[in-house]
Parts: C-alpha cells; sequence; structure tokens
C-alpha cells in the first residue's frame, strides 16, 4: 500500500515553476529521499505534502487524506521537522514538547510519559528542564525530532536533517533516524543536498533537479545503472575512438578537460585502458556514488559550496548556540 | 464535544507558551512600564503646572496611562508574530492539525494576558499613590481593559500577520500606537479639539476606554461608562472578525 501518493504536482510562483509535474509514490515503512541541489523543489514539496502550501495544480493524498480536502486528518497523521529551527528558545524542551503535545491534543495523562519517551529516543532527558537557547544546534535539532515523533505520527518527514551540523553530529543523527525506522512501522520522507545521507539512509531515492524527478530508484541500483566503475582520464592527445572500442568502457563523456569513462572493474581493466588511451597526464578511477549519479542525469555536481547564503547564515546561528 | 475540547487545549497551548514567555523576559516587562510612568511622572508634572482639566491632573491623566500601557503592549506583542514568522516557529503552529481560527484565538489571549498584567501593576500603583479607586472601580476598570486588550491586540496580530520584517512592523506600529494613544484623550480632554480631530477620535477604541474610566474612577466623562463599554466591544467584534480572516489568508 502506498502511503504517500502524488500526482502530477504542481507548484508555480510569478516566472518560476518550483515543481514540475511532479508523480511520487512512497510505500508503507520505506525511508524515501528526495535529493537534490539548493532550489531543485525539495521543500516546496514537502510542504504541499504536509499541507502547509497549496498546489498549483495537481493532487496528493497522505495516509489515505487528500491534502487539499481533508488537509485537518493529513496534519494528524504527519510529524515534521522543519529545515530552520522552530523551537521557542525561550522555553524549555519539556515545554516545547508540551505545547506540541497540547497542540497535537494528547491526552493530558499521558503527556508527561510521552515526553520522556520521545527524549530518551534521542538522549536529551537530562536537558529536559533546561532553556532550548543552551542547546547546540545538534542538541536542539534532536529536541526538535523528538518532538516531531511525540504524536506518534504514521509518517515523518524531515527536511534537511543535518543541514549545518558537524560530521560527528550528523553521524548521530543518521543513527536516530535508522533506529526509527527499524523499531516503528513509519514512513520517512527526507530531503538533502548531502548525497552521503541519501545514500546511508533511503531505501530509495528520487533525484529532483529543477522541479523534475530525473532518476528514481535505490541508491544501489543508481549506481549500477551508471554501467561499472569511473575513470577520469586527462591527455594531451587521447585515443577516444580506440577507447570507445574496448569491450569493458561502458560509456566515454567529456567533462571540460577530463574523459569520463564507466568501466567494468576497473582494477582489472585500468592496465588495458592505459596501453590504448596515449600519453596520460592525470588518471583517476573510484566507484560511483549518487555524486555520479547526480552528474549523469543533470550534467552538473551538486557541489556544497554552491549553498546559498541562507544555508550559511543557518550554519552560523548553529555554530553559535553551541 | 471532542472538537471542543481539542479547540481549547490548542488555545491553552498557545496561551501557555505566550505565558512562559513573559515570565521569562523580565527586561522586557520592566522597560515596557517605563515608558508610562515616564509620561506620568515628567510629562504629568509638567502639564499638571498649566492644564485646567477641573480635577487633579495627575488623576485626570490616570485612565490614559492606564489605557497606554494596553496600547503599547498589546501592539507590541503583534511583533512576536512576525519573529514567528521568520523563524520556523509559526510553521511548527500551523502544521498542527487544528483551525486557524484556533491559533488566532490563542494568540489573543496569550498576548491580552500579557498586557493585562502590565497594566495591572500600574493599576496596583495608582491604588498605592492614592488614586480614587473604589472596588467596584477597580473591577470596572479591569474588565474595560481585558475588552480593549482584545481589540488591541487582535489590531496587532492583523498588521503582524500581513508582514514579513520586524523592522517594518516596528515602523508601522509606531505609525499606529501613537496616533492611538495622543487621540485617546489621555494627556487633555477632547471637547475642546477642532473638528477634524474630533472626528479621528471617534474612530480611536482608546478614547472610548478613556472616557469609560474617568466616567468610573473620577465621575467625569462625555459619555457614561456603559456606552463606552458597548462602544469598545463593537471595536472588539470587527477587529477579532478581521483577525481571524487575516490568519486564514496568511502566507507562510
Amino acid at each position: 500500500m502506498n502511503t504517500i501518493e502524488a500526482v502530477s504536482l504542481t507548484k508555480k510562483y510569478e516566472k518560476l515553476t518550483a515543481v514540475d509535474a511532479l508523480n511520487l509514490s512512497v510505500k508503507k515503512g520505506e525511508i524515501f529521499g528526495l535529493l537534490g541541489p539548493n532550489g531543485a523543489g525539495k521543500t516546496t514539496t514537502l510542504m504541499m505534502l504536509s499541507t502547509l502550501l497549496k498546489p498549483t495544480s495537481g493532487s496528493a493524498s497522505i495516509n489515505g487524506f487528500d491534502v487539499l480536502k481533508e488537509p485537518s486528518k493529513v496534519r494528524a497523521s504527519i510529524g515534521m521537522v522543519f529545515q530552520d529551527p522552530s523551537s521557542d528558545e525561550i522555553l524549555t524542551a519539556y515545554e516545547n514538547l508540551k505545547l506540541h503535545a497540547l497542540l497535537y491534543n494528547i491526552p493530558v495523562k499521558e503527556i508527561d510519559i510521552k515526553i520522556d519517551r520521545v527524549l530518551a529516543l534521542v538522549d536529551l532527558q537530562k536537558r529536559k528542564n533546561d532553556i532550548v537557547k543552551t542547546f547546540s544546534g545538534g542538541m536542539r535539532r534532536r529536541m526538535e525530532i523528538a518532538r516531531g515523533l511525540l504524536h506518534e505520527p504514521k509518517i515523518f518527514f524531515l527536511d534537511e536533517p543535518t543541514i549545518g551540523l558537524d560530521p560527528q553530529t550528523r553521524e548521530h543523527i543518521w543513527e536516530y533516524i535508522k533506529n526509527l525506522a527499524r523499531e516503528t512501522e513509519m514512513t520517512i520522507i527526507l530531503t538533502t543536498h548531502y548525497m552521503e545521507e541519501a545514500d546511508r539512509l533511503c531505501d530509495r531515492v528520487a533525484i529532483i533537479d529543477a522541479g523534475k524527478i530525473v532518476a528514481l530508484d535505490s541508491p544501489e541500483n543508481l549506481k549500477r545503472g551508471l554501467g561499472g566503475d569511473i575513470v577520469l582520464l586527462k591527455g594531451a592527445n587521447l585515443a577516444v575512438e580506440e577507447i570507445r572500442k574496448l569491450p569493458f568502457v561502458k560509456a566515454v563523456e567529456e567533462q571540460g578537460a577530463y574523459l569520463q569513462l564507466s568501466i567494468e572493474e576497473s582494477g582489472k581493466h585500468l592496465q588495458e585502458l592505459l596501453k590504448v588511451a596515449g600519453v596520460i597526464e592525470f588518471v583517476q578511477a573510484h566507484s560511483p556514488d549518487l555524486n555520479d549519479v547526480f552528474l549523469h542525469y543533470t550534467g552538473r555536481e551538486i557541489r556544497e559550496e554552491e549553498g546559498s547564503s541562507m544555508d550559511r547564515l543557518r550554519a552560523i546561528s548553529r555554530a553559535k548556540n553551541k | 464535544m471532542k472538537t471542543i475540547i481539542k479547540n481549547i487545549k490548542g488555545i491553552y497551548a498557545i496561551w501557555y507558551r505566550e505565558f512562559k514567555v513573559f515570565t521569562r523576559e523580565r527586561t522586557r516587562v520592566i522597560s515596557s512600564l517605563i515608558m508610562p510612568l515616564m509620561w506620568y511622572f515628567i510629562f504629568g508634572g509638567g502639564m499638571g503646572r498649566v492644564a485646567s482639566v477641573g480635577a487633579d491632573y495627575h488623576h485626570f491623566i490616570f485612565p490614559g496611562f492606564l489605557v497606554m500601557m494596553v496600547i503599547f503592549s498589546s501592539l507590541f506583542n503583534g511583533a512576536y508574530i512576525v519573529w514567528d514568522k521568520k523563524i520556523d516557529f509559526l510553521k511548527e503552529v500551523l502544521i498542527a492539525p487544528l483551525s486557524r481560527t484556533v491559533i488566532f484565538f490563542g494568540k489573543v489571549a496569550g498576548c491580552m494576558t500579557d498586557a493585562l498584567l502590565q497594566a495591572m501593576i500600574l493599576l496596583i500603583a495608582g491604588i498605592i499613590i492614592r488614586i480614587p479607586f473604589t472596588p467596584i472601580s477597580v473591577l470596572l476598570t479591569i474588565i474595560m481593559l481585558f475588552f480593549l486588550a482584545i481589540g488591541l491586540v487582535s489590531m496587532g496580530l492583523i498588521m503582524g500577520s500581513f508582514m514579513e520584517s520586524p523592522e517594518a512592523y516596528g515602523i508601522i506600529s509606531s505609525a499606529v500606537v501613537y496616533p492611538l494613544f495622543l487621540l485617546s484623550g489621555a494627556l487633555y480632554p477632547l471637547d475642546k479639539l477642532p473638528v477634524w480631530l474630533k472626528i479621528l477620535t471617534r474612530i480611536d477604541p482608546a478614547s472610548y476606554a478613556v472616557d469609560g474610566l474617568r466616567d468610573t474612577i473620577l465621575g467625569v466623562s462625555a459619555l457614561p461608562y456603559n456606552i463606552n463599554f458597548l462602544i469598545v466591544l463593537a471595536f472588539d467584534i470587527v477587529l477579532v472578525i478581521t483577525g481571524t480572516w487575516a490568519f486564514n489568508r496568511m502566507k507562510l
């Protein structure tokens, strides 16, 4: 059964089509990733699926409820962790969670028990009565994850769950998300522009660029789809035609000054390749990662440094809290 | 019945947050008390020498001073909705399975409590400095300020719901706060004003609150307390309905 079903979901702003006729179905219990650069339309998609933004056209159903016709029921079925800090930093962790519990009509008797349970899940029991302002960026994120789980949603949305966090904290948050998926039947949808994050966490990944899904499969299949290992060559007069004729070469693409090849079992065939290639200035071989997949489908790389100024602000505001 | 409980809990949730913030931001509370005190003692001290209003000038301006507290604090609180928008806190609230109308009422309840508690501090100060209060007039004063706060908080929230930046809210709100205060008759009797100003005072809900309070506290007023109260109530109805509408159309 599909818990999420979007049919030609579209959001247009005056000149820009942020999300362009997106079709999506996500099965119950899946961890599903929307991977793409900033401005690809990931957050806009999430906002439409969570009823915070009205689609220009198209439709979507969440947990069997239509986002336009039954927004309240959709909202009761989902939990959300936003990209930007969304807790009140003057309140304590407990108070932020209590506010959430009341908003979601959790029976008063159960509120404290449930708060303790979700805080334990993200190792924050000890900081329960501390004011959020004193939290590090990672702790605040964990608290917001705990809060999103408080009302036991069927579907959990995470918008860039580790943006602006240091590698160690990122690792921790991945652990929490994985455990969550293992221990509950929850469907998890996350957006990210970190290749590694999508690779490590997701059962399936939709690569999204300029509002469109350009590829959708499991990370393994996406990588396998490239036809082998990636070899980069650089040289003045490479014998491109000869290289093309080699039986183990699956694809040849020019990438600026480099020649990018997809090769079966590069470890075994590299020697033979170099023999026919001509004079080599530079060679590099690696197993494909999602970066290569992204490059293959969009002709561009997702580079972290192309992060918007808003990203940098976020990183700063998080760092400031440490 | 279930829906009613759910909605009451929703309103309580928003109120709970506003109230917690209020109790923690002591500097804000104290600094917002300074402005009315300055007007009362410095401006009142100076004007008291020259004004003839048919009563002790400090007594005369005391109701206006309570109303001023409510005006400043109510409209100031509207700014918080703009801050909530700026971080993702507002999204967290709006994604809850509650109607925007419930969220609006929760906001009104919360901000109103802040405004009233601050006015209460001044009211107690007034009793201490021997403003001639009676138990009845204290009660009627609180009721009037309560209903005035509902309208003015709604006004602040309406403005906040349309705005993106806290700075813009600051500019617009002072362009609203000062006319509301100066045209309320807090500092001088309105009957001597030129006609065009008099017309403006008529659309200022605070002017009816000031007049009503003068009736119950000092026994001098243009209109009786009850009429003033009904007019304030009418303003409330219009502002609350507009506020509900503004919240329902608010974009993130």
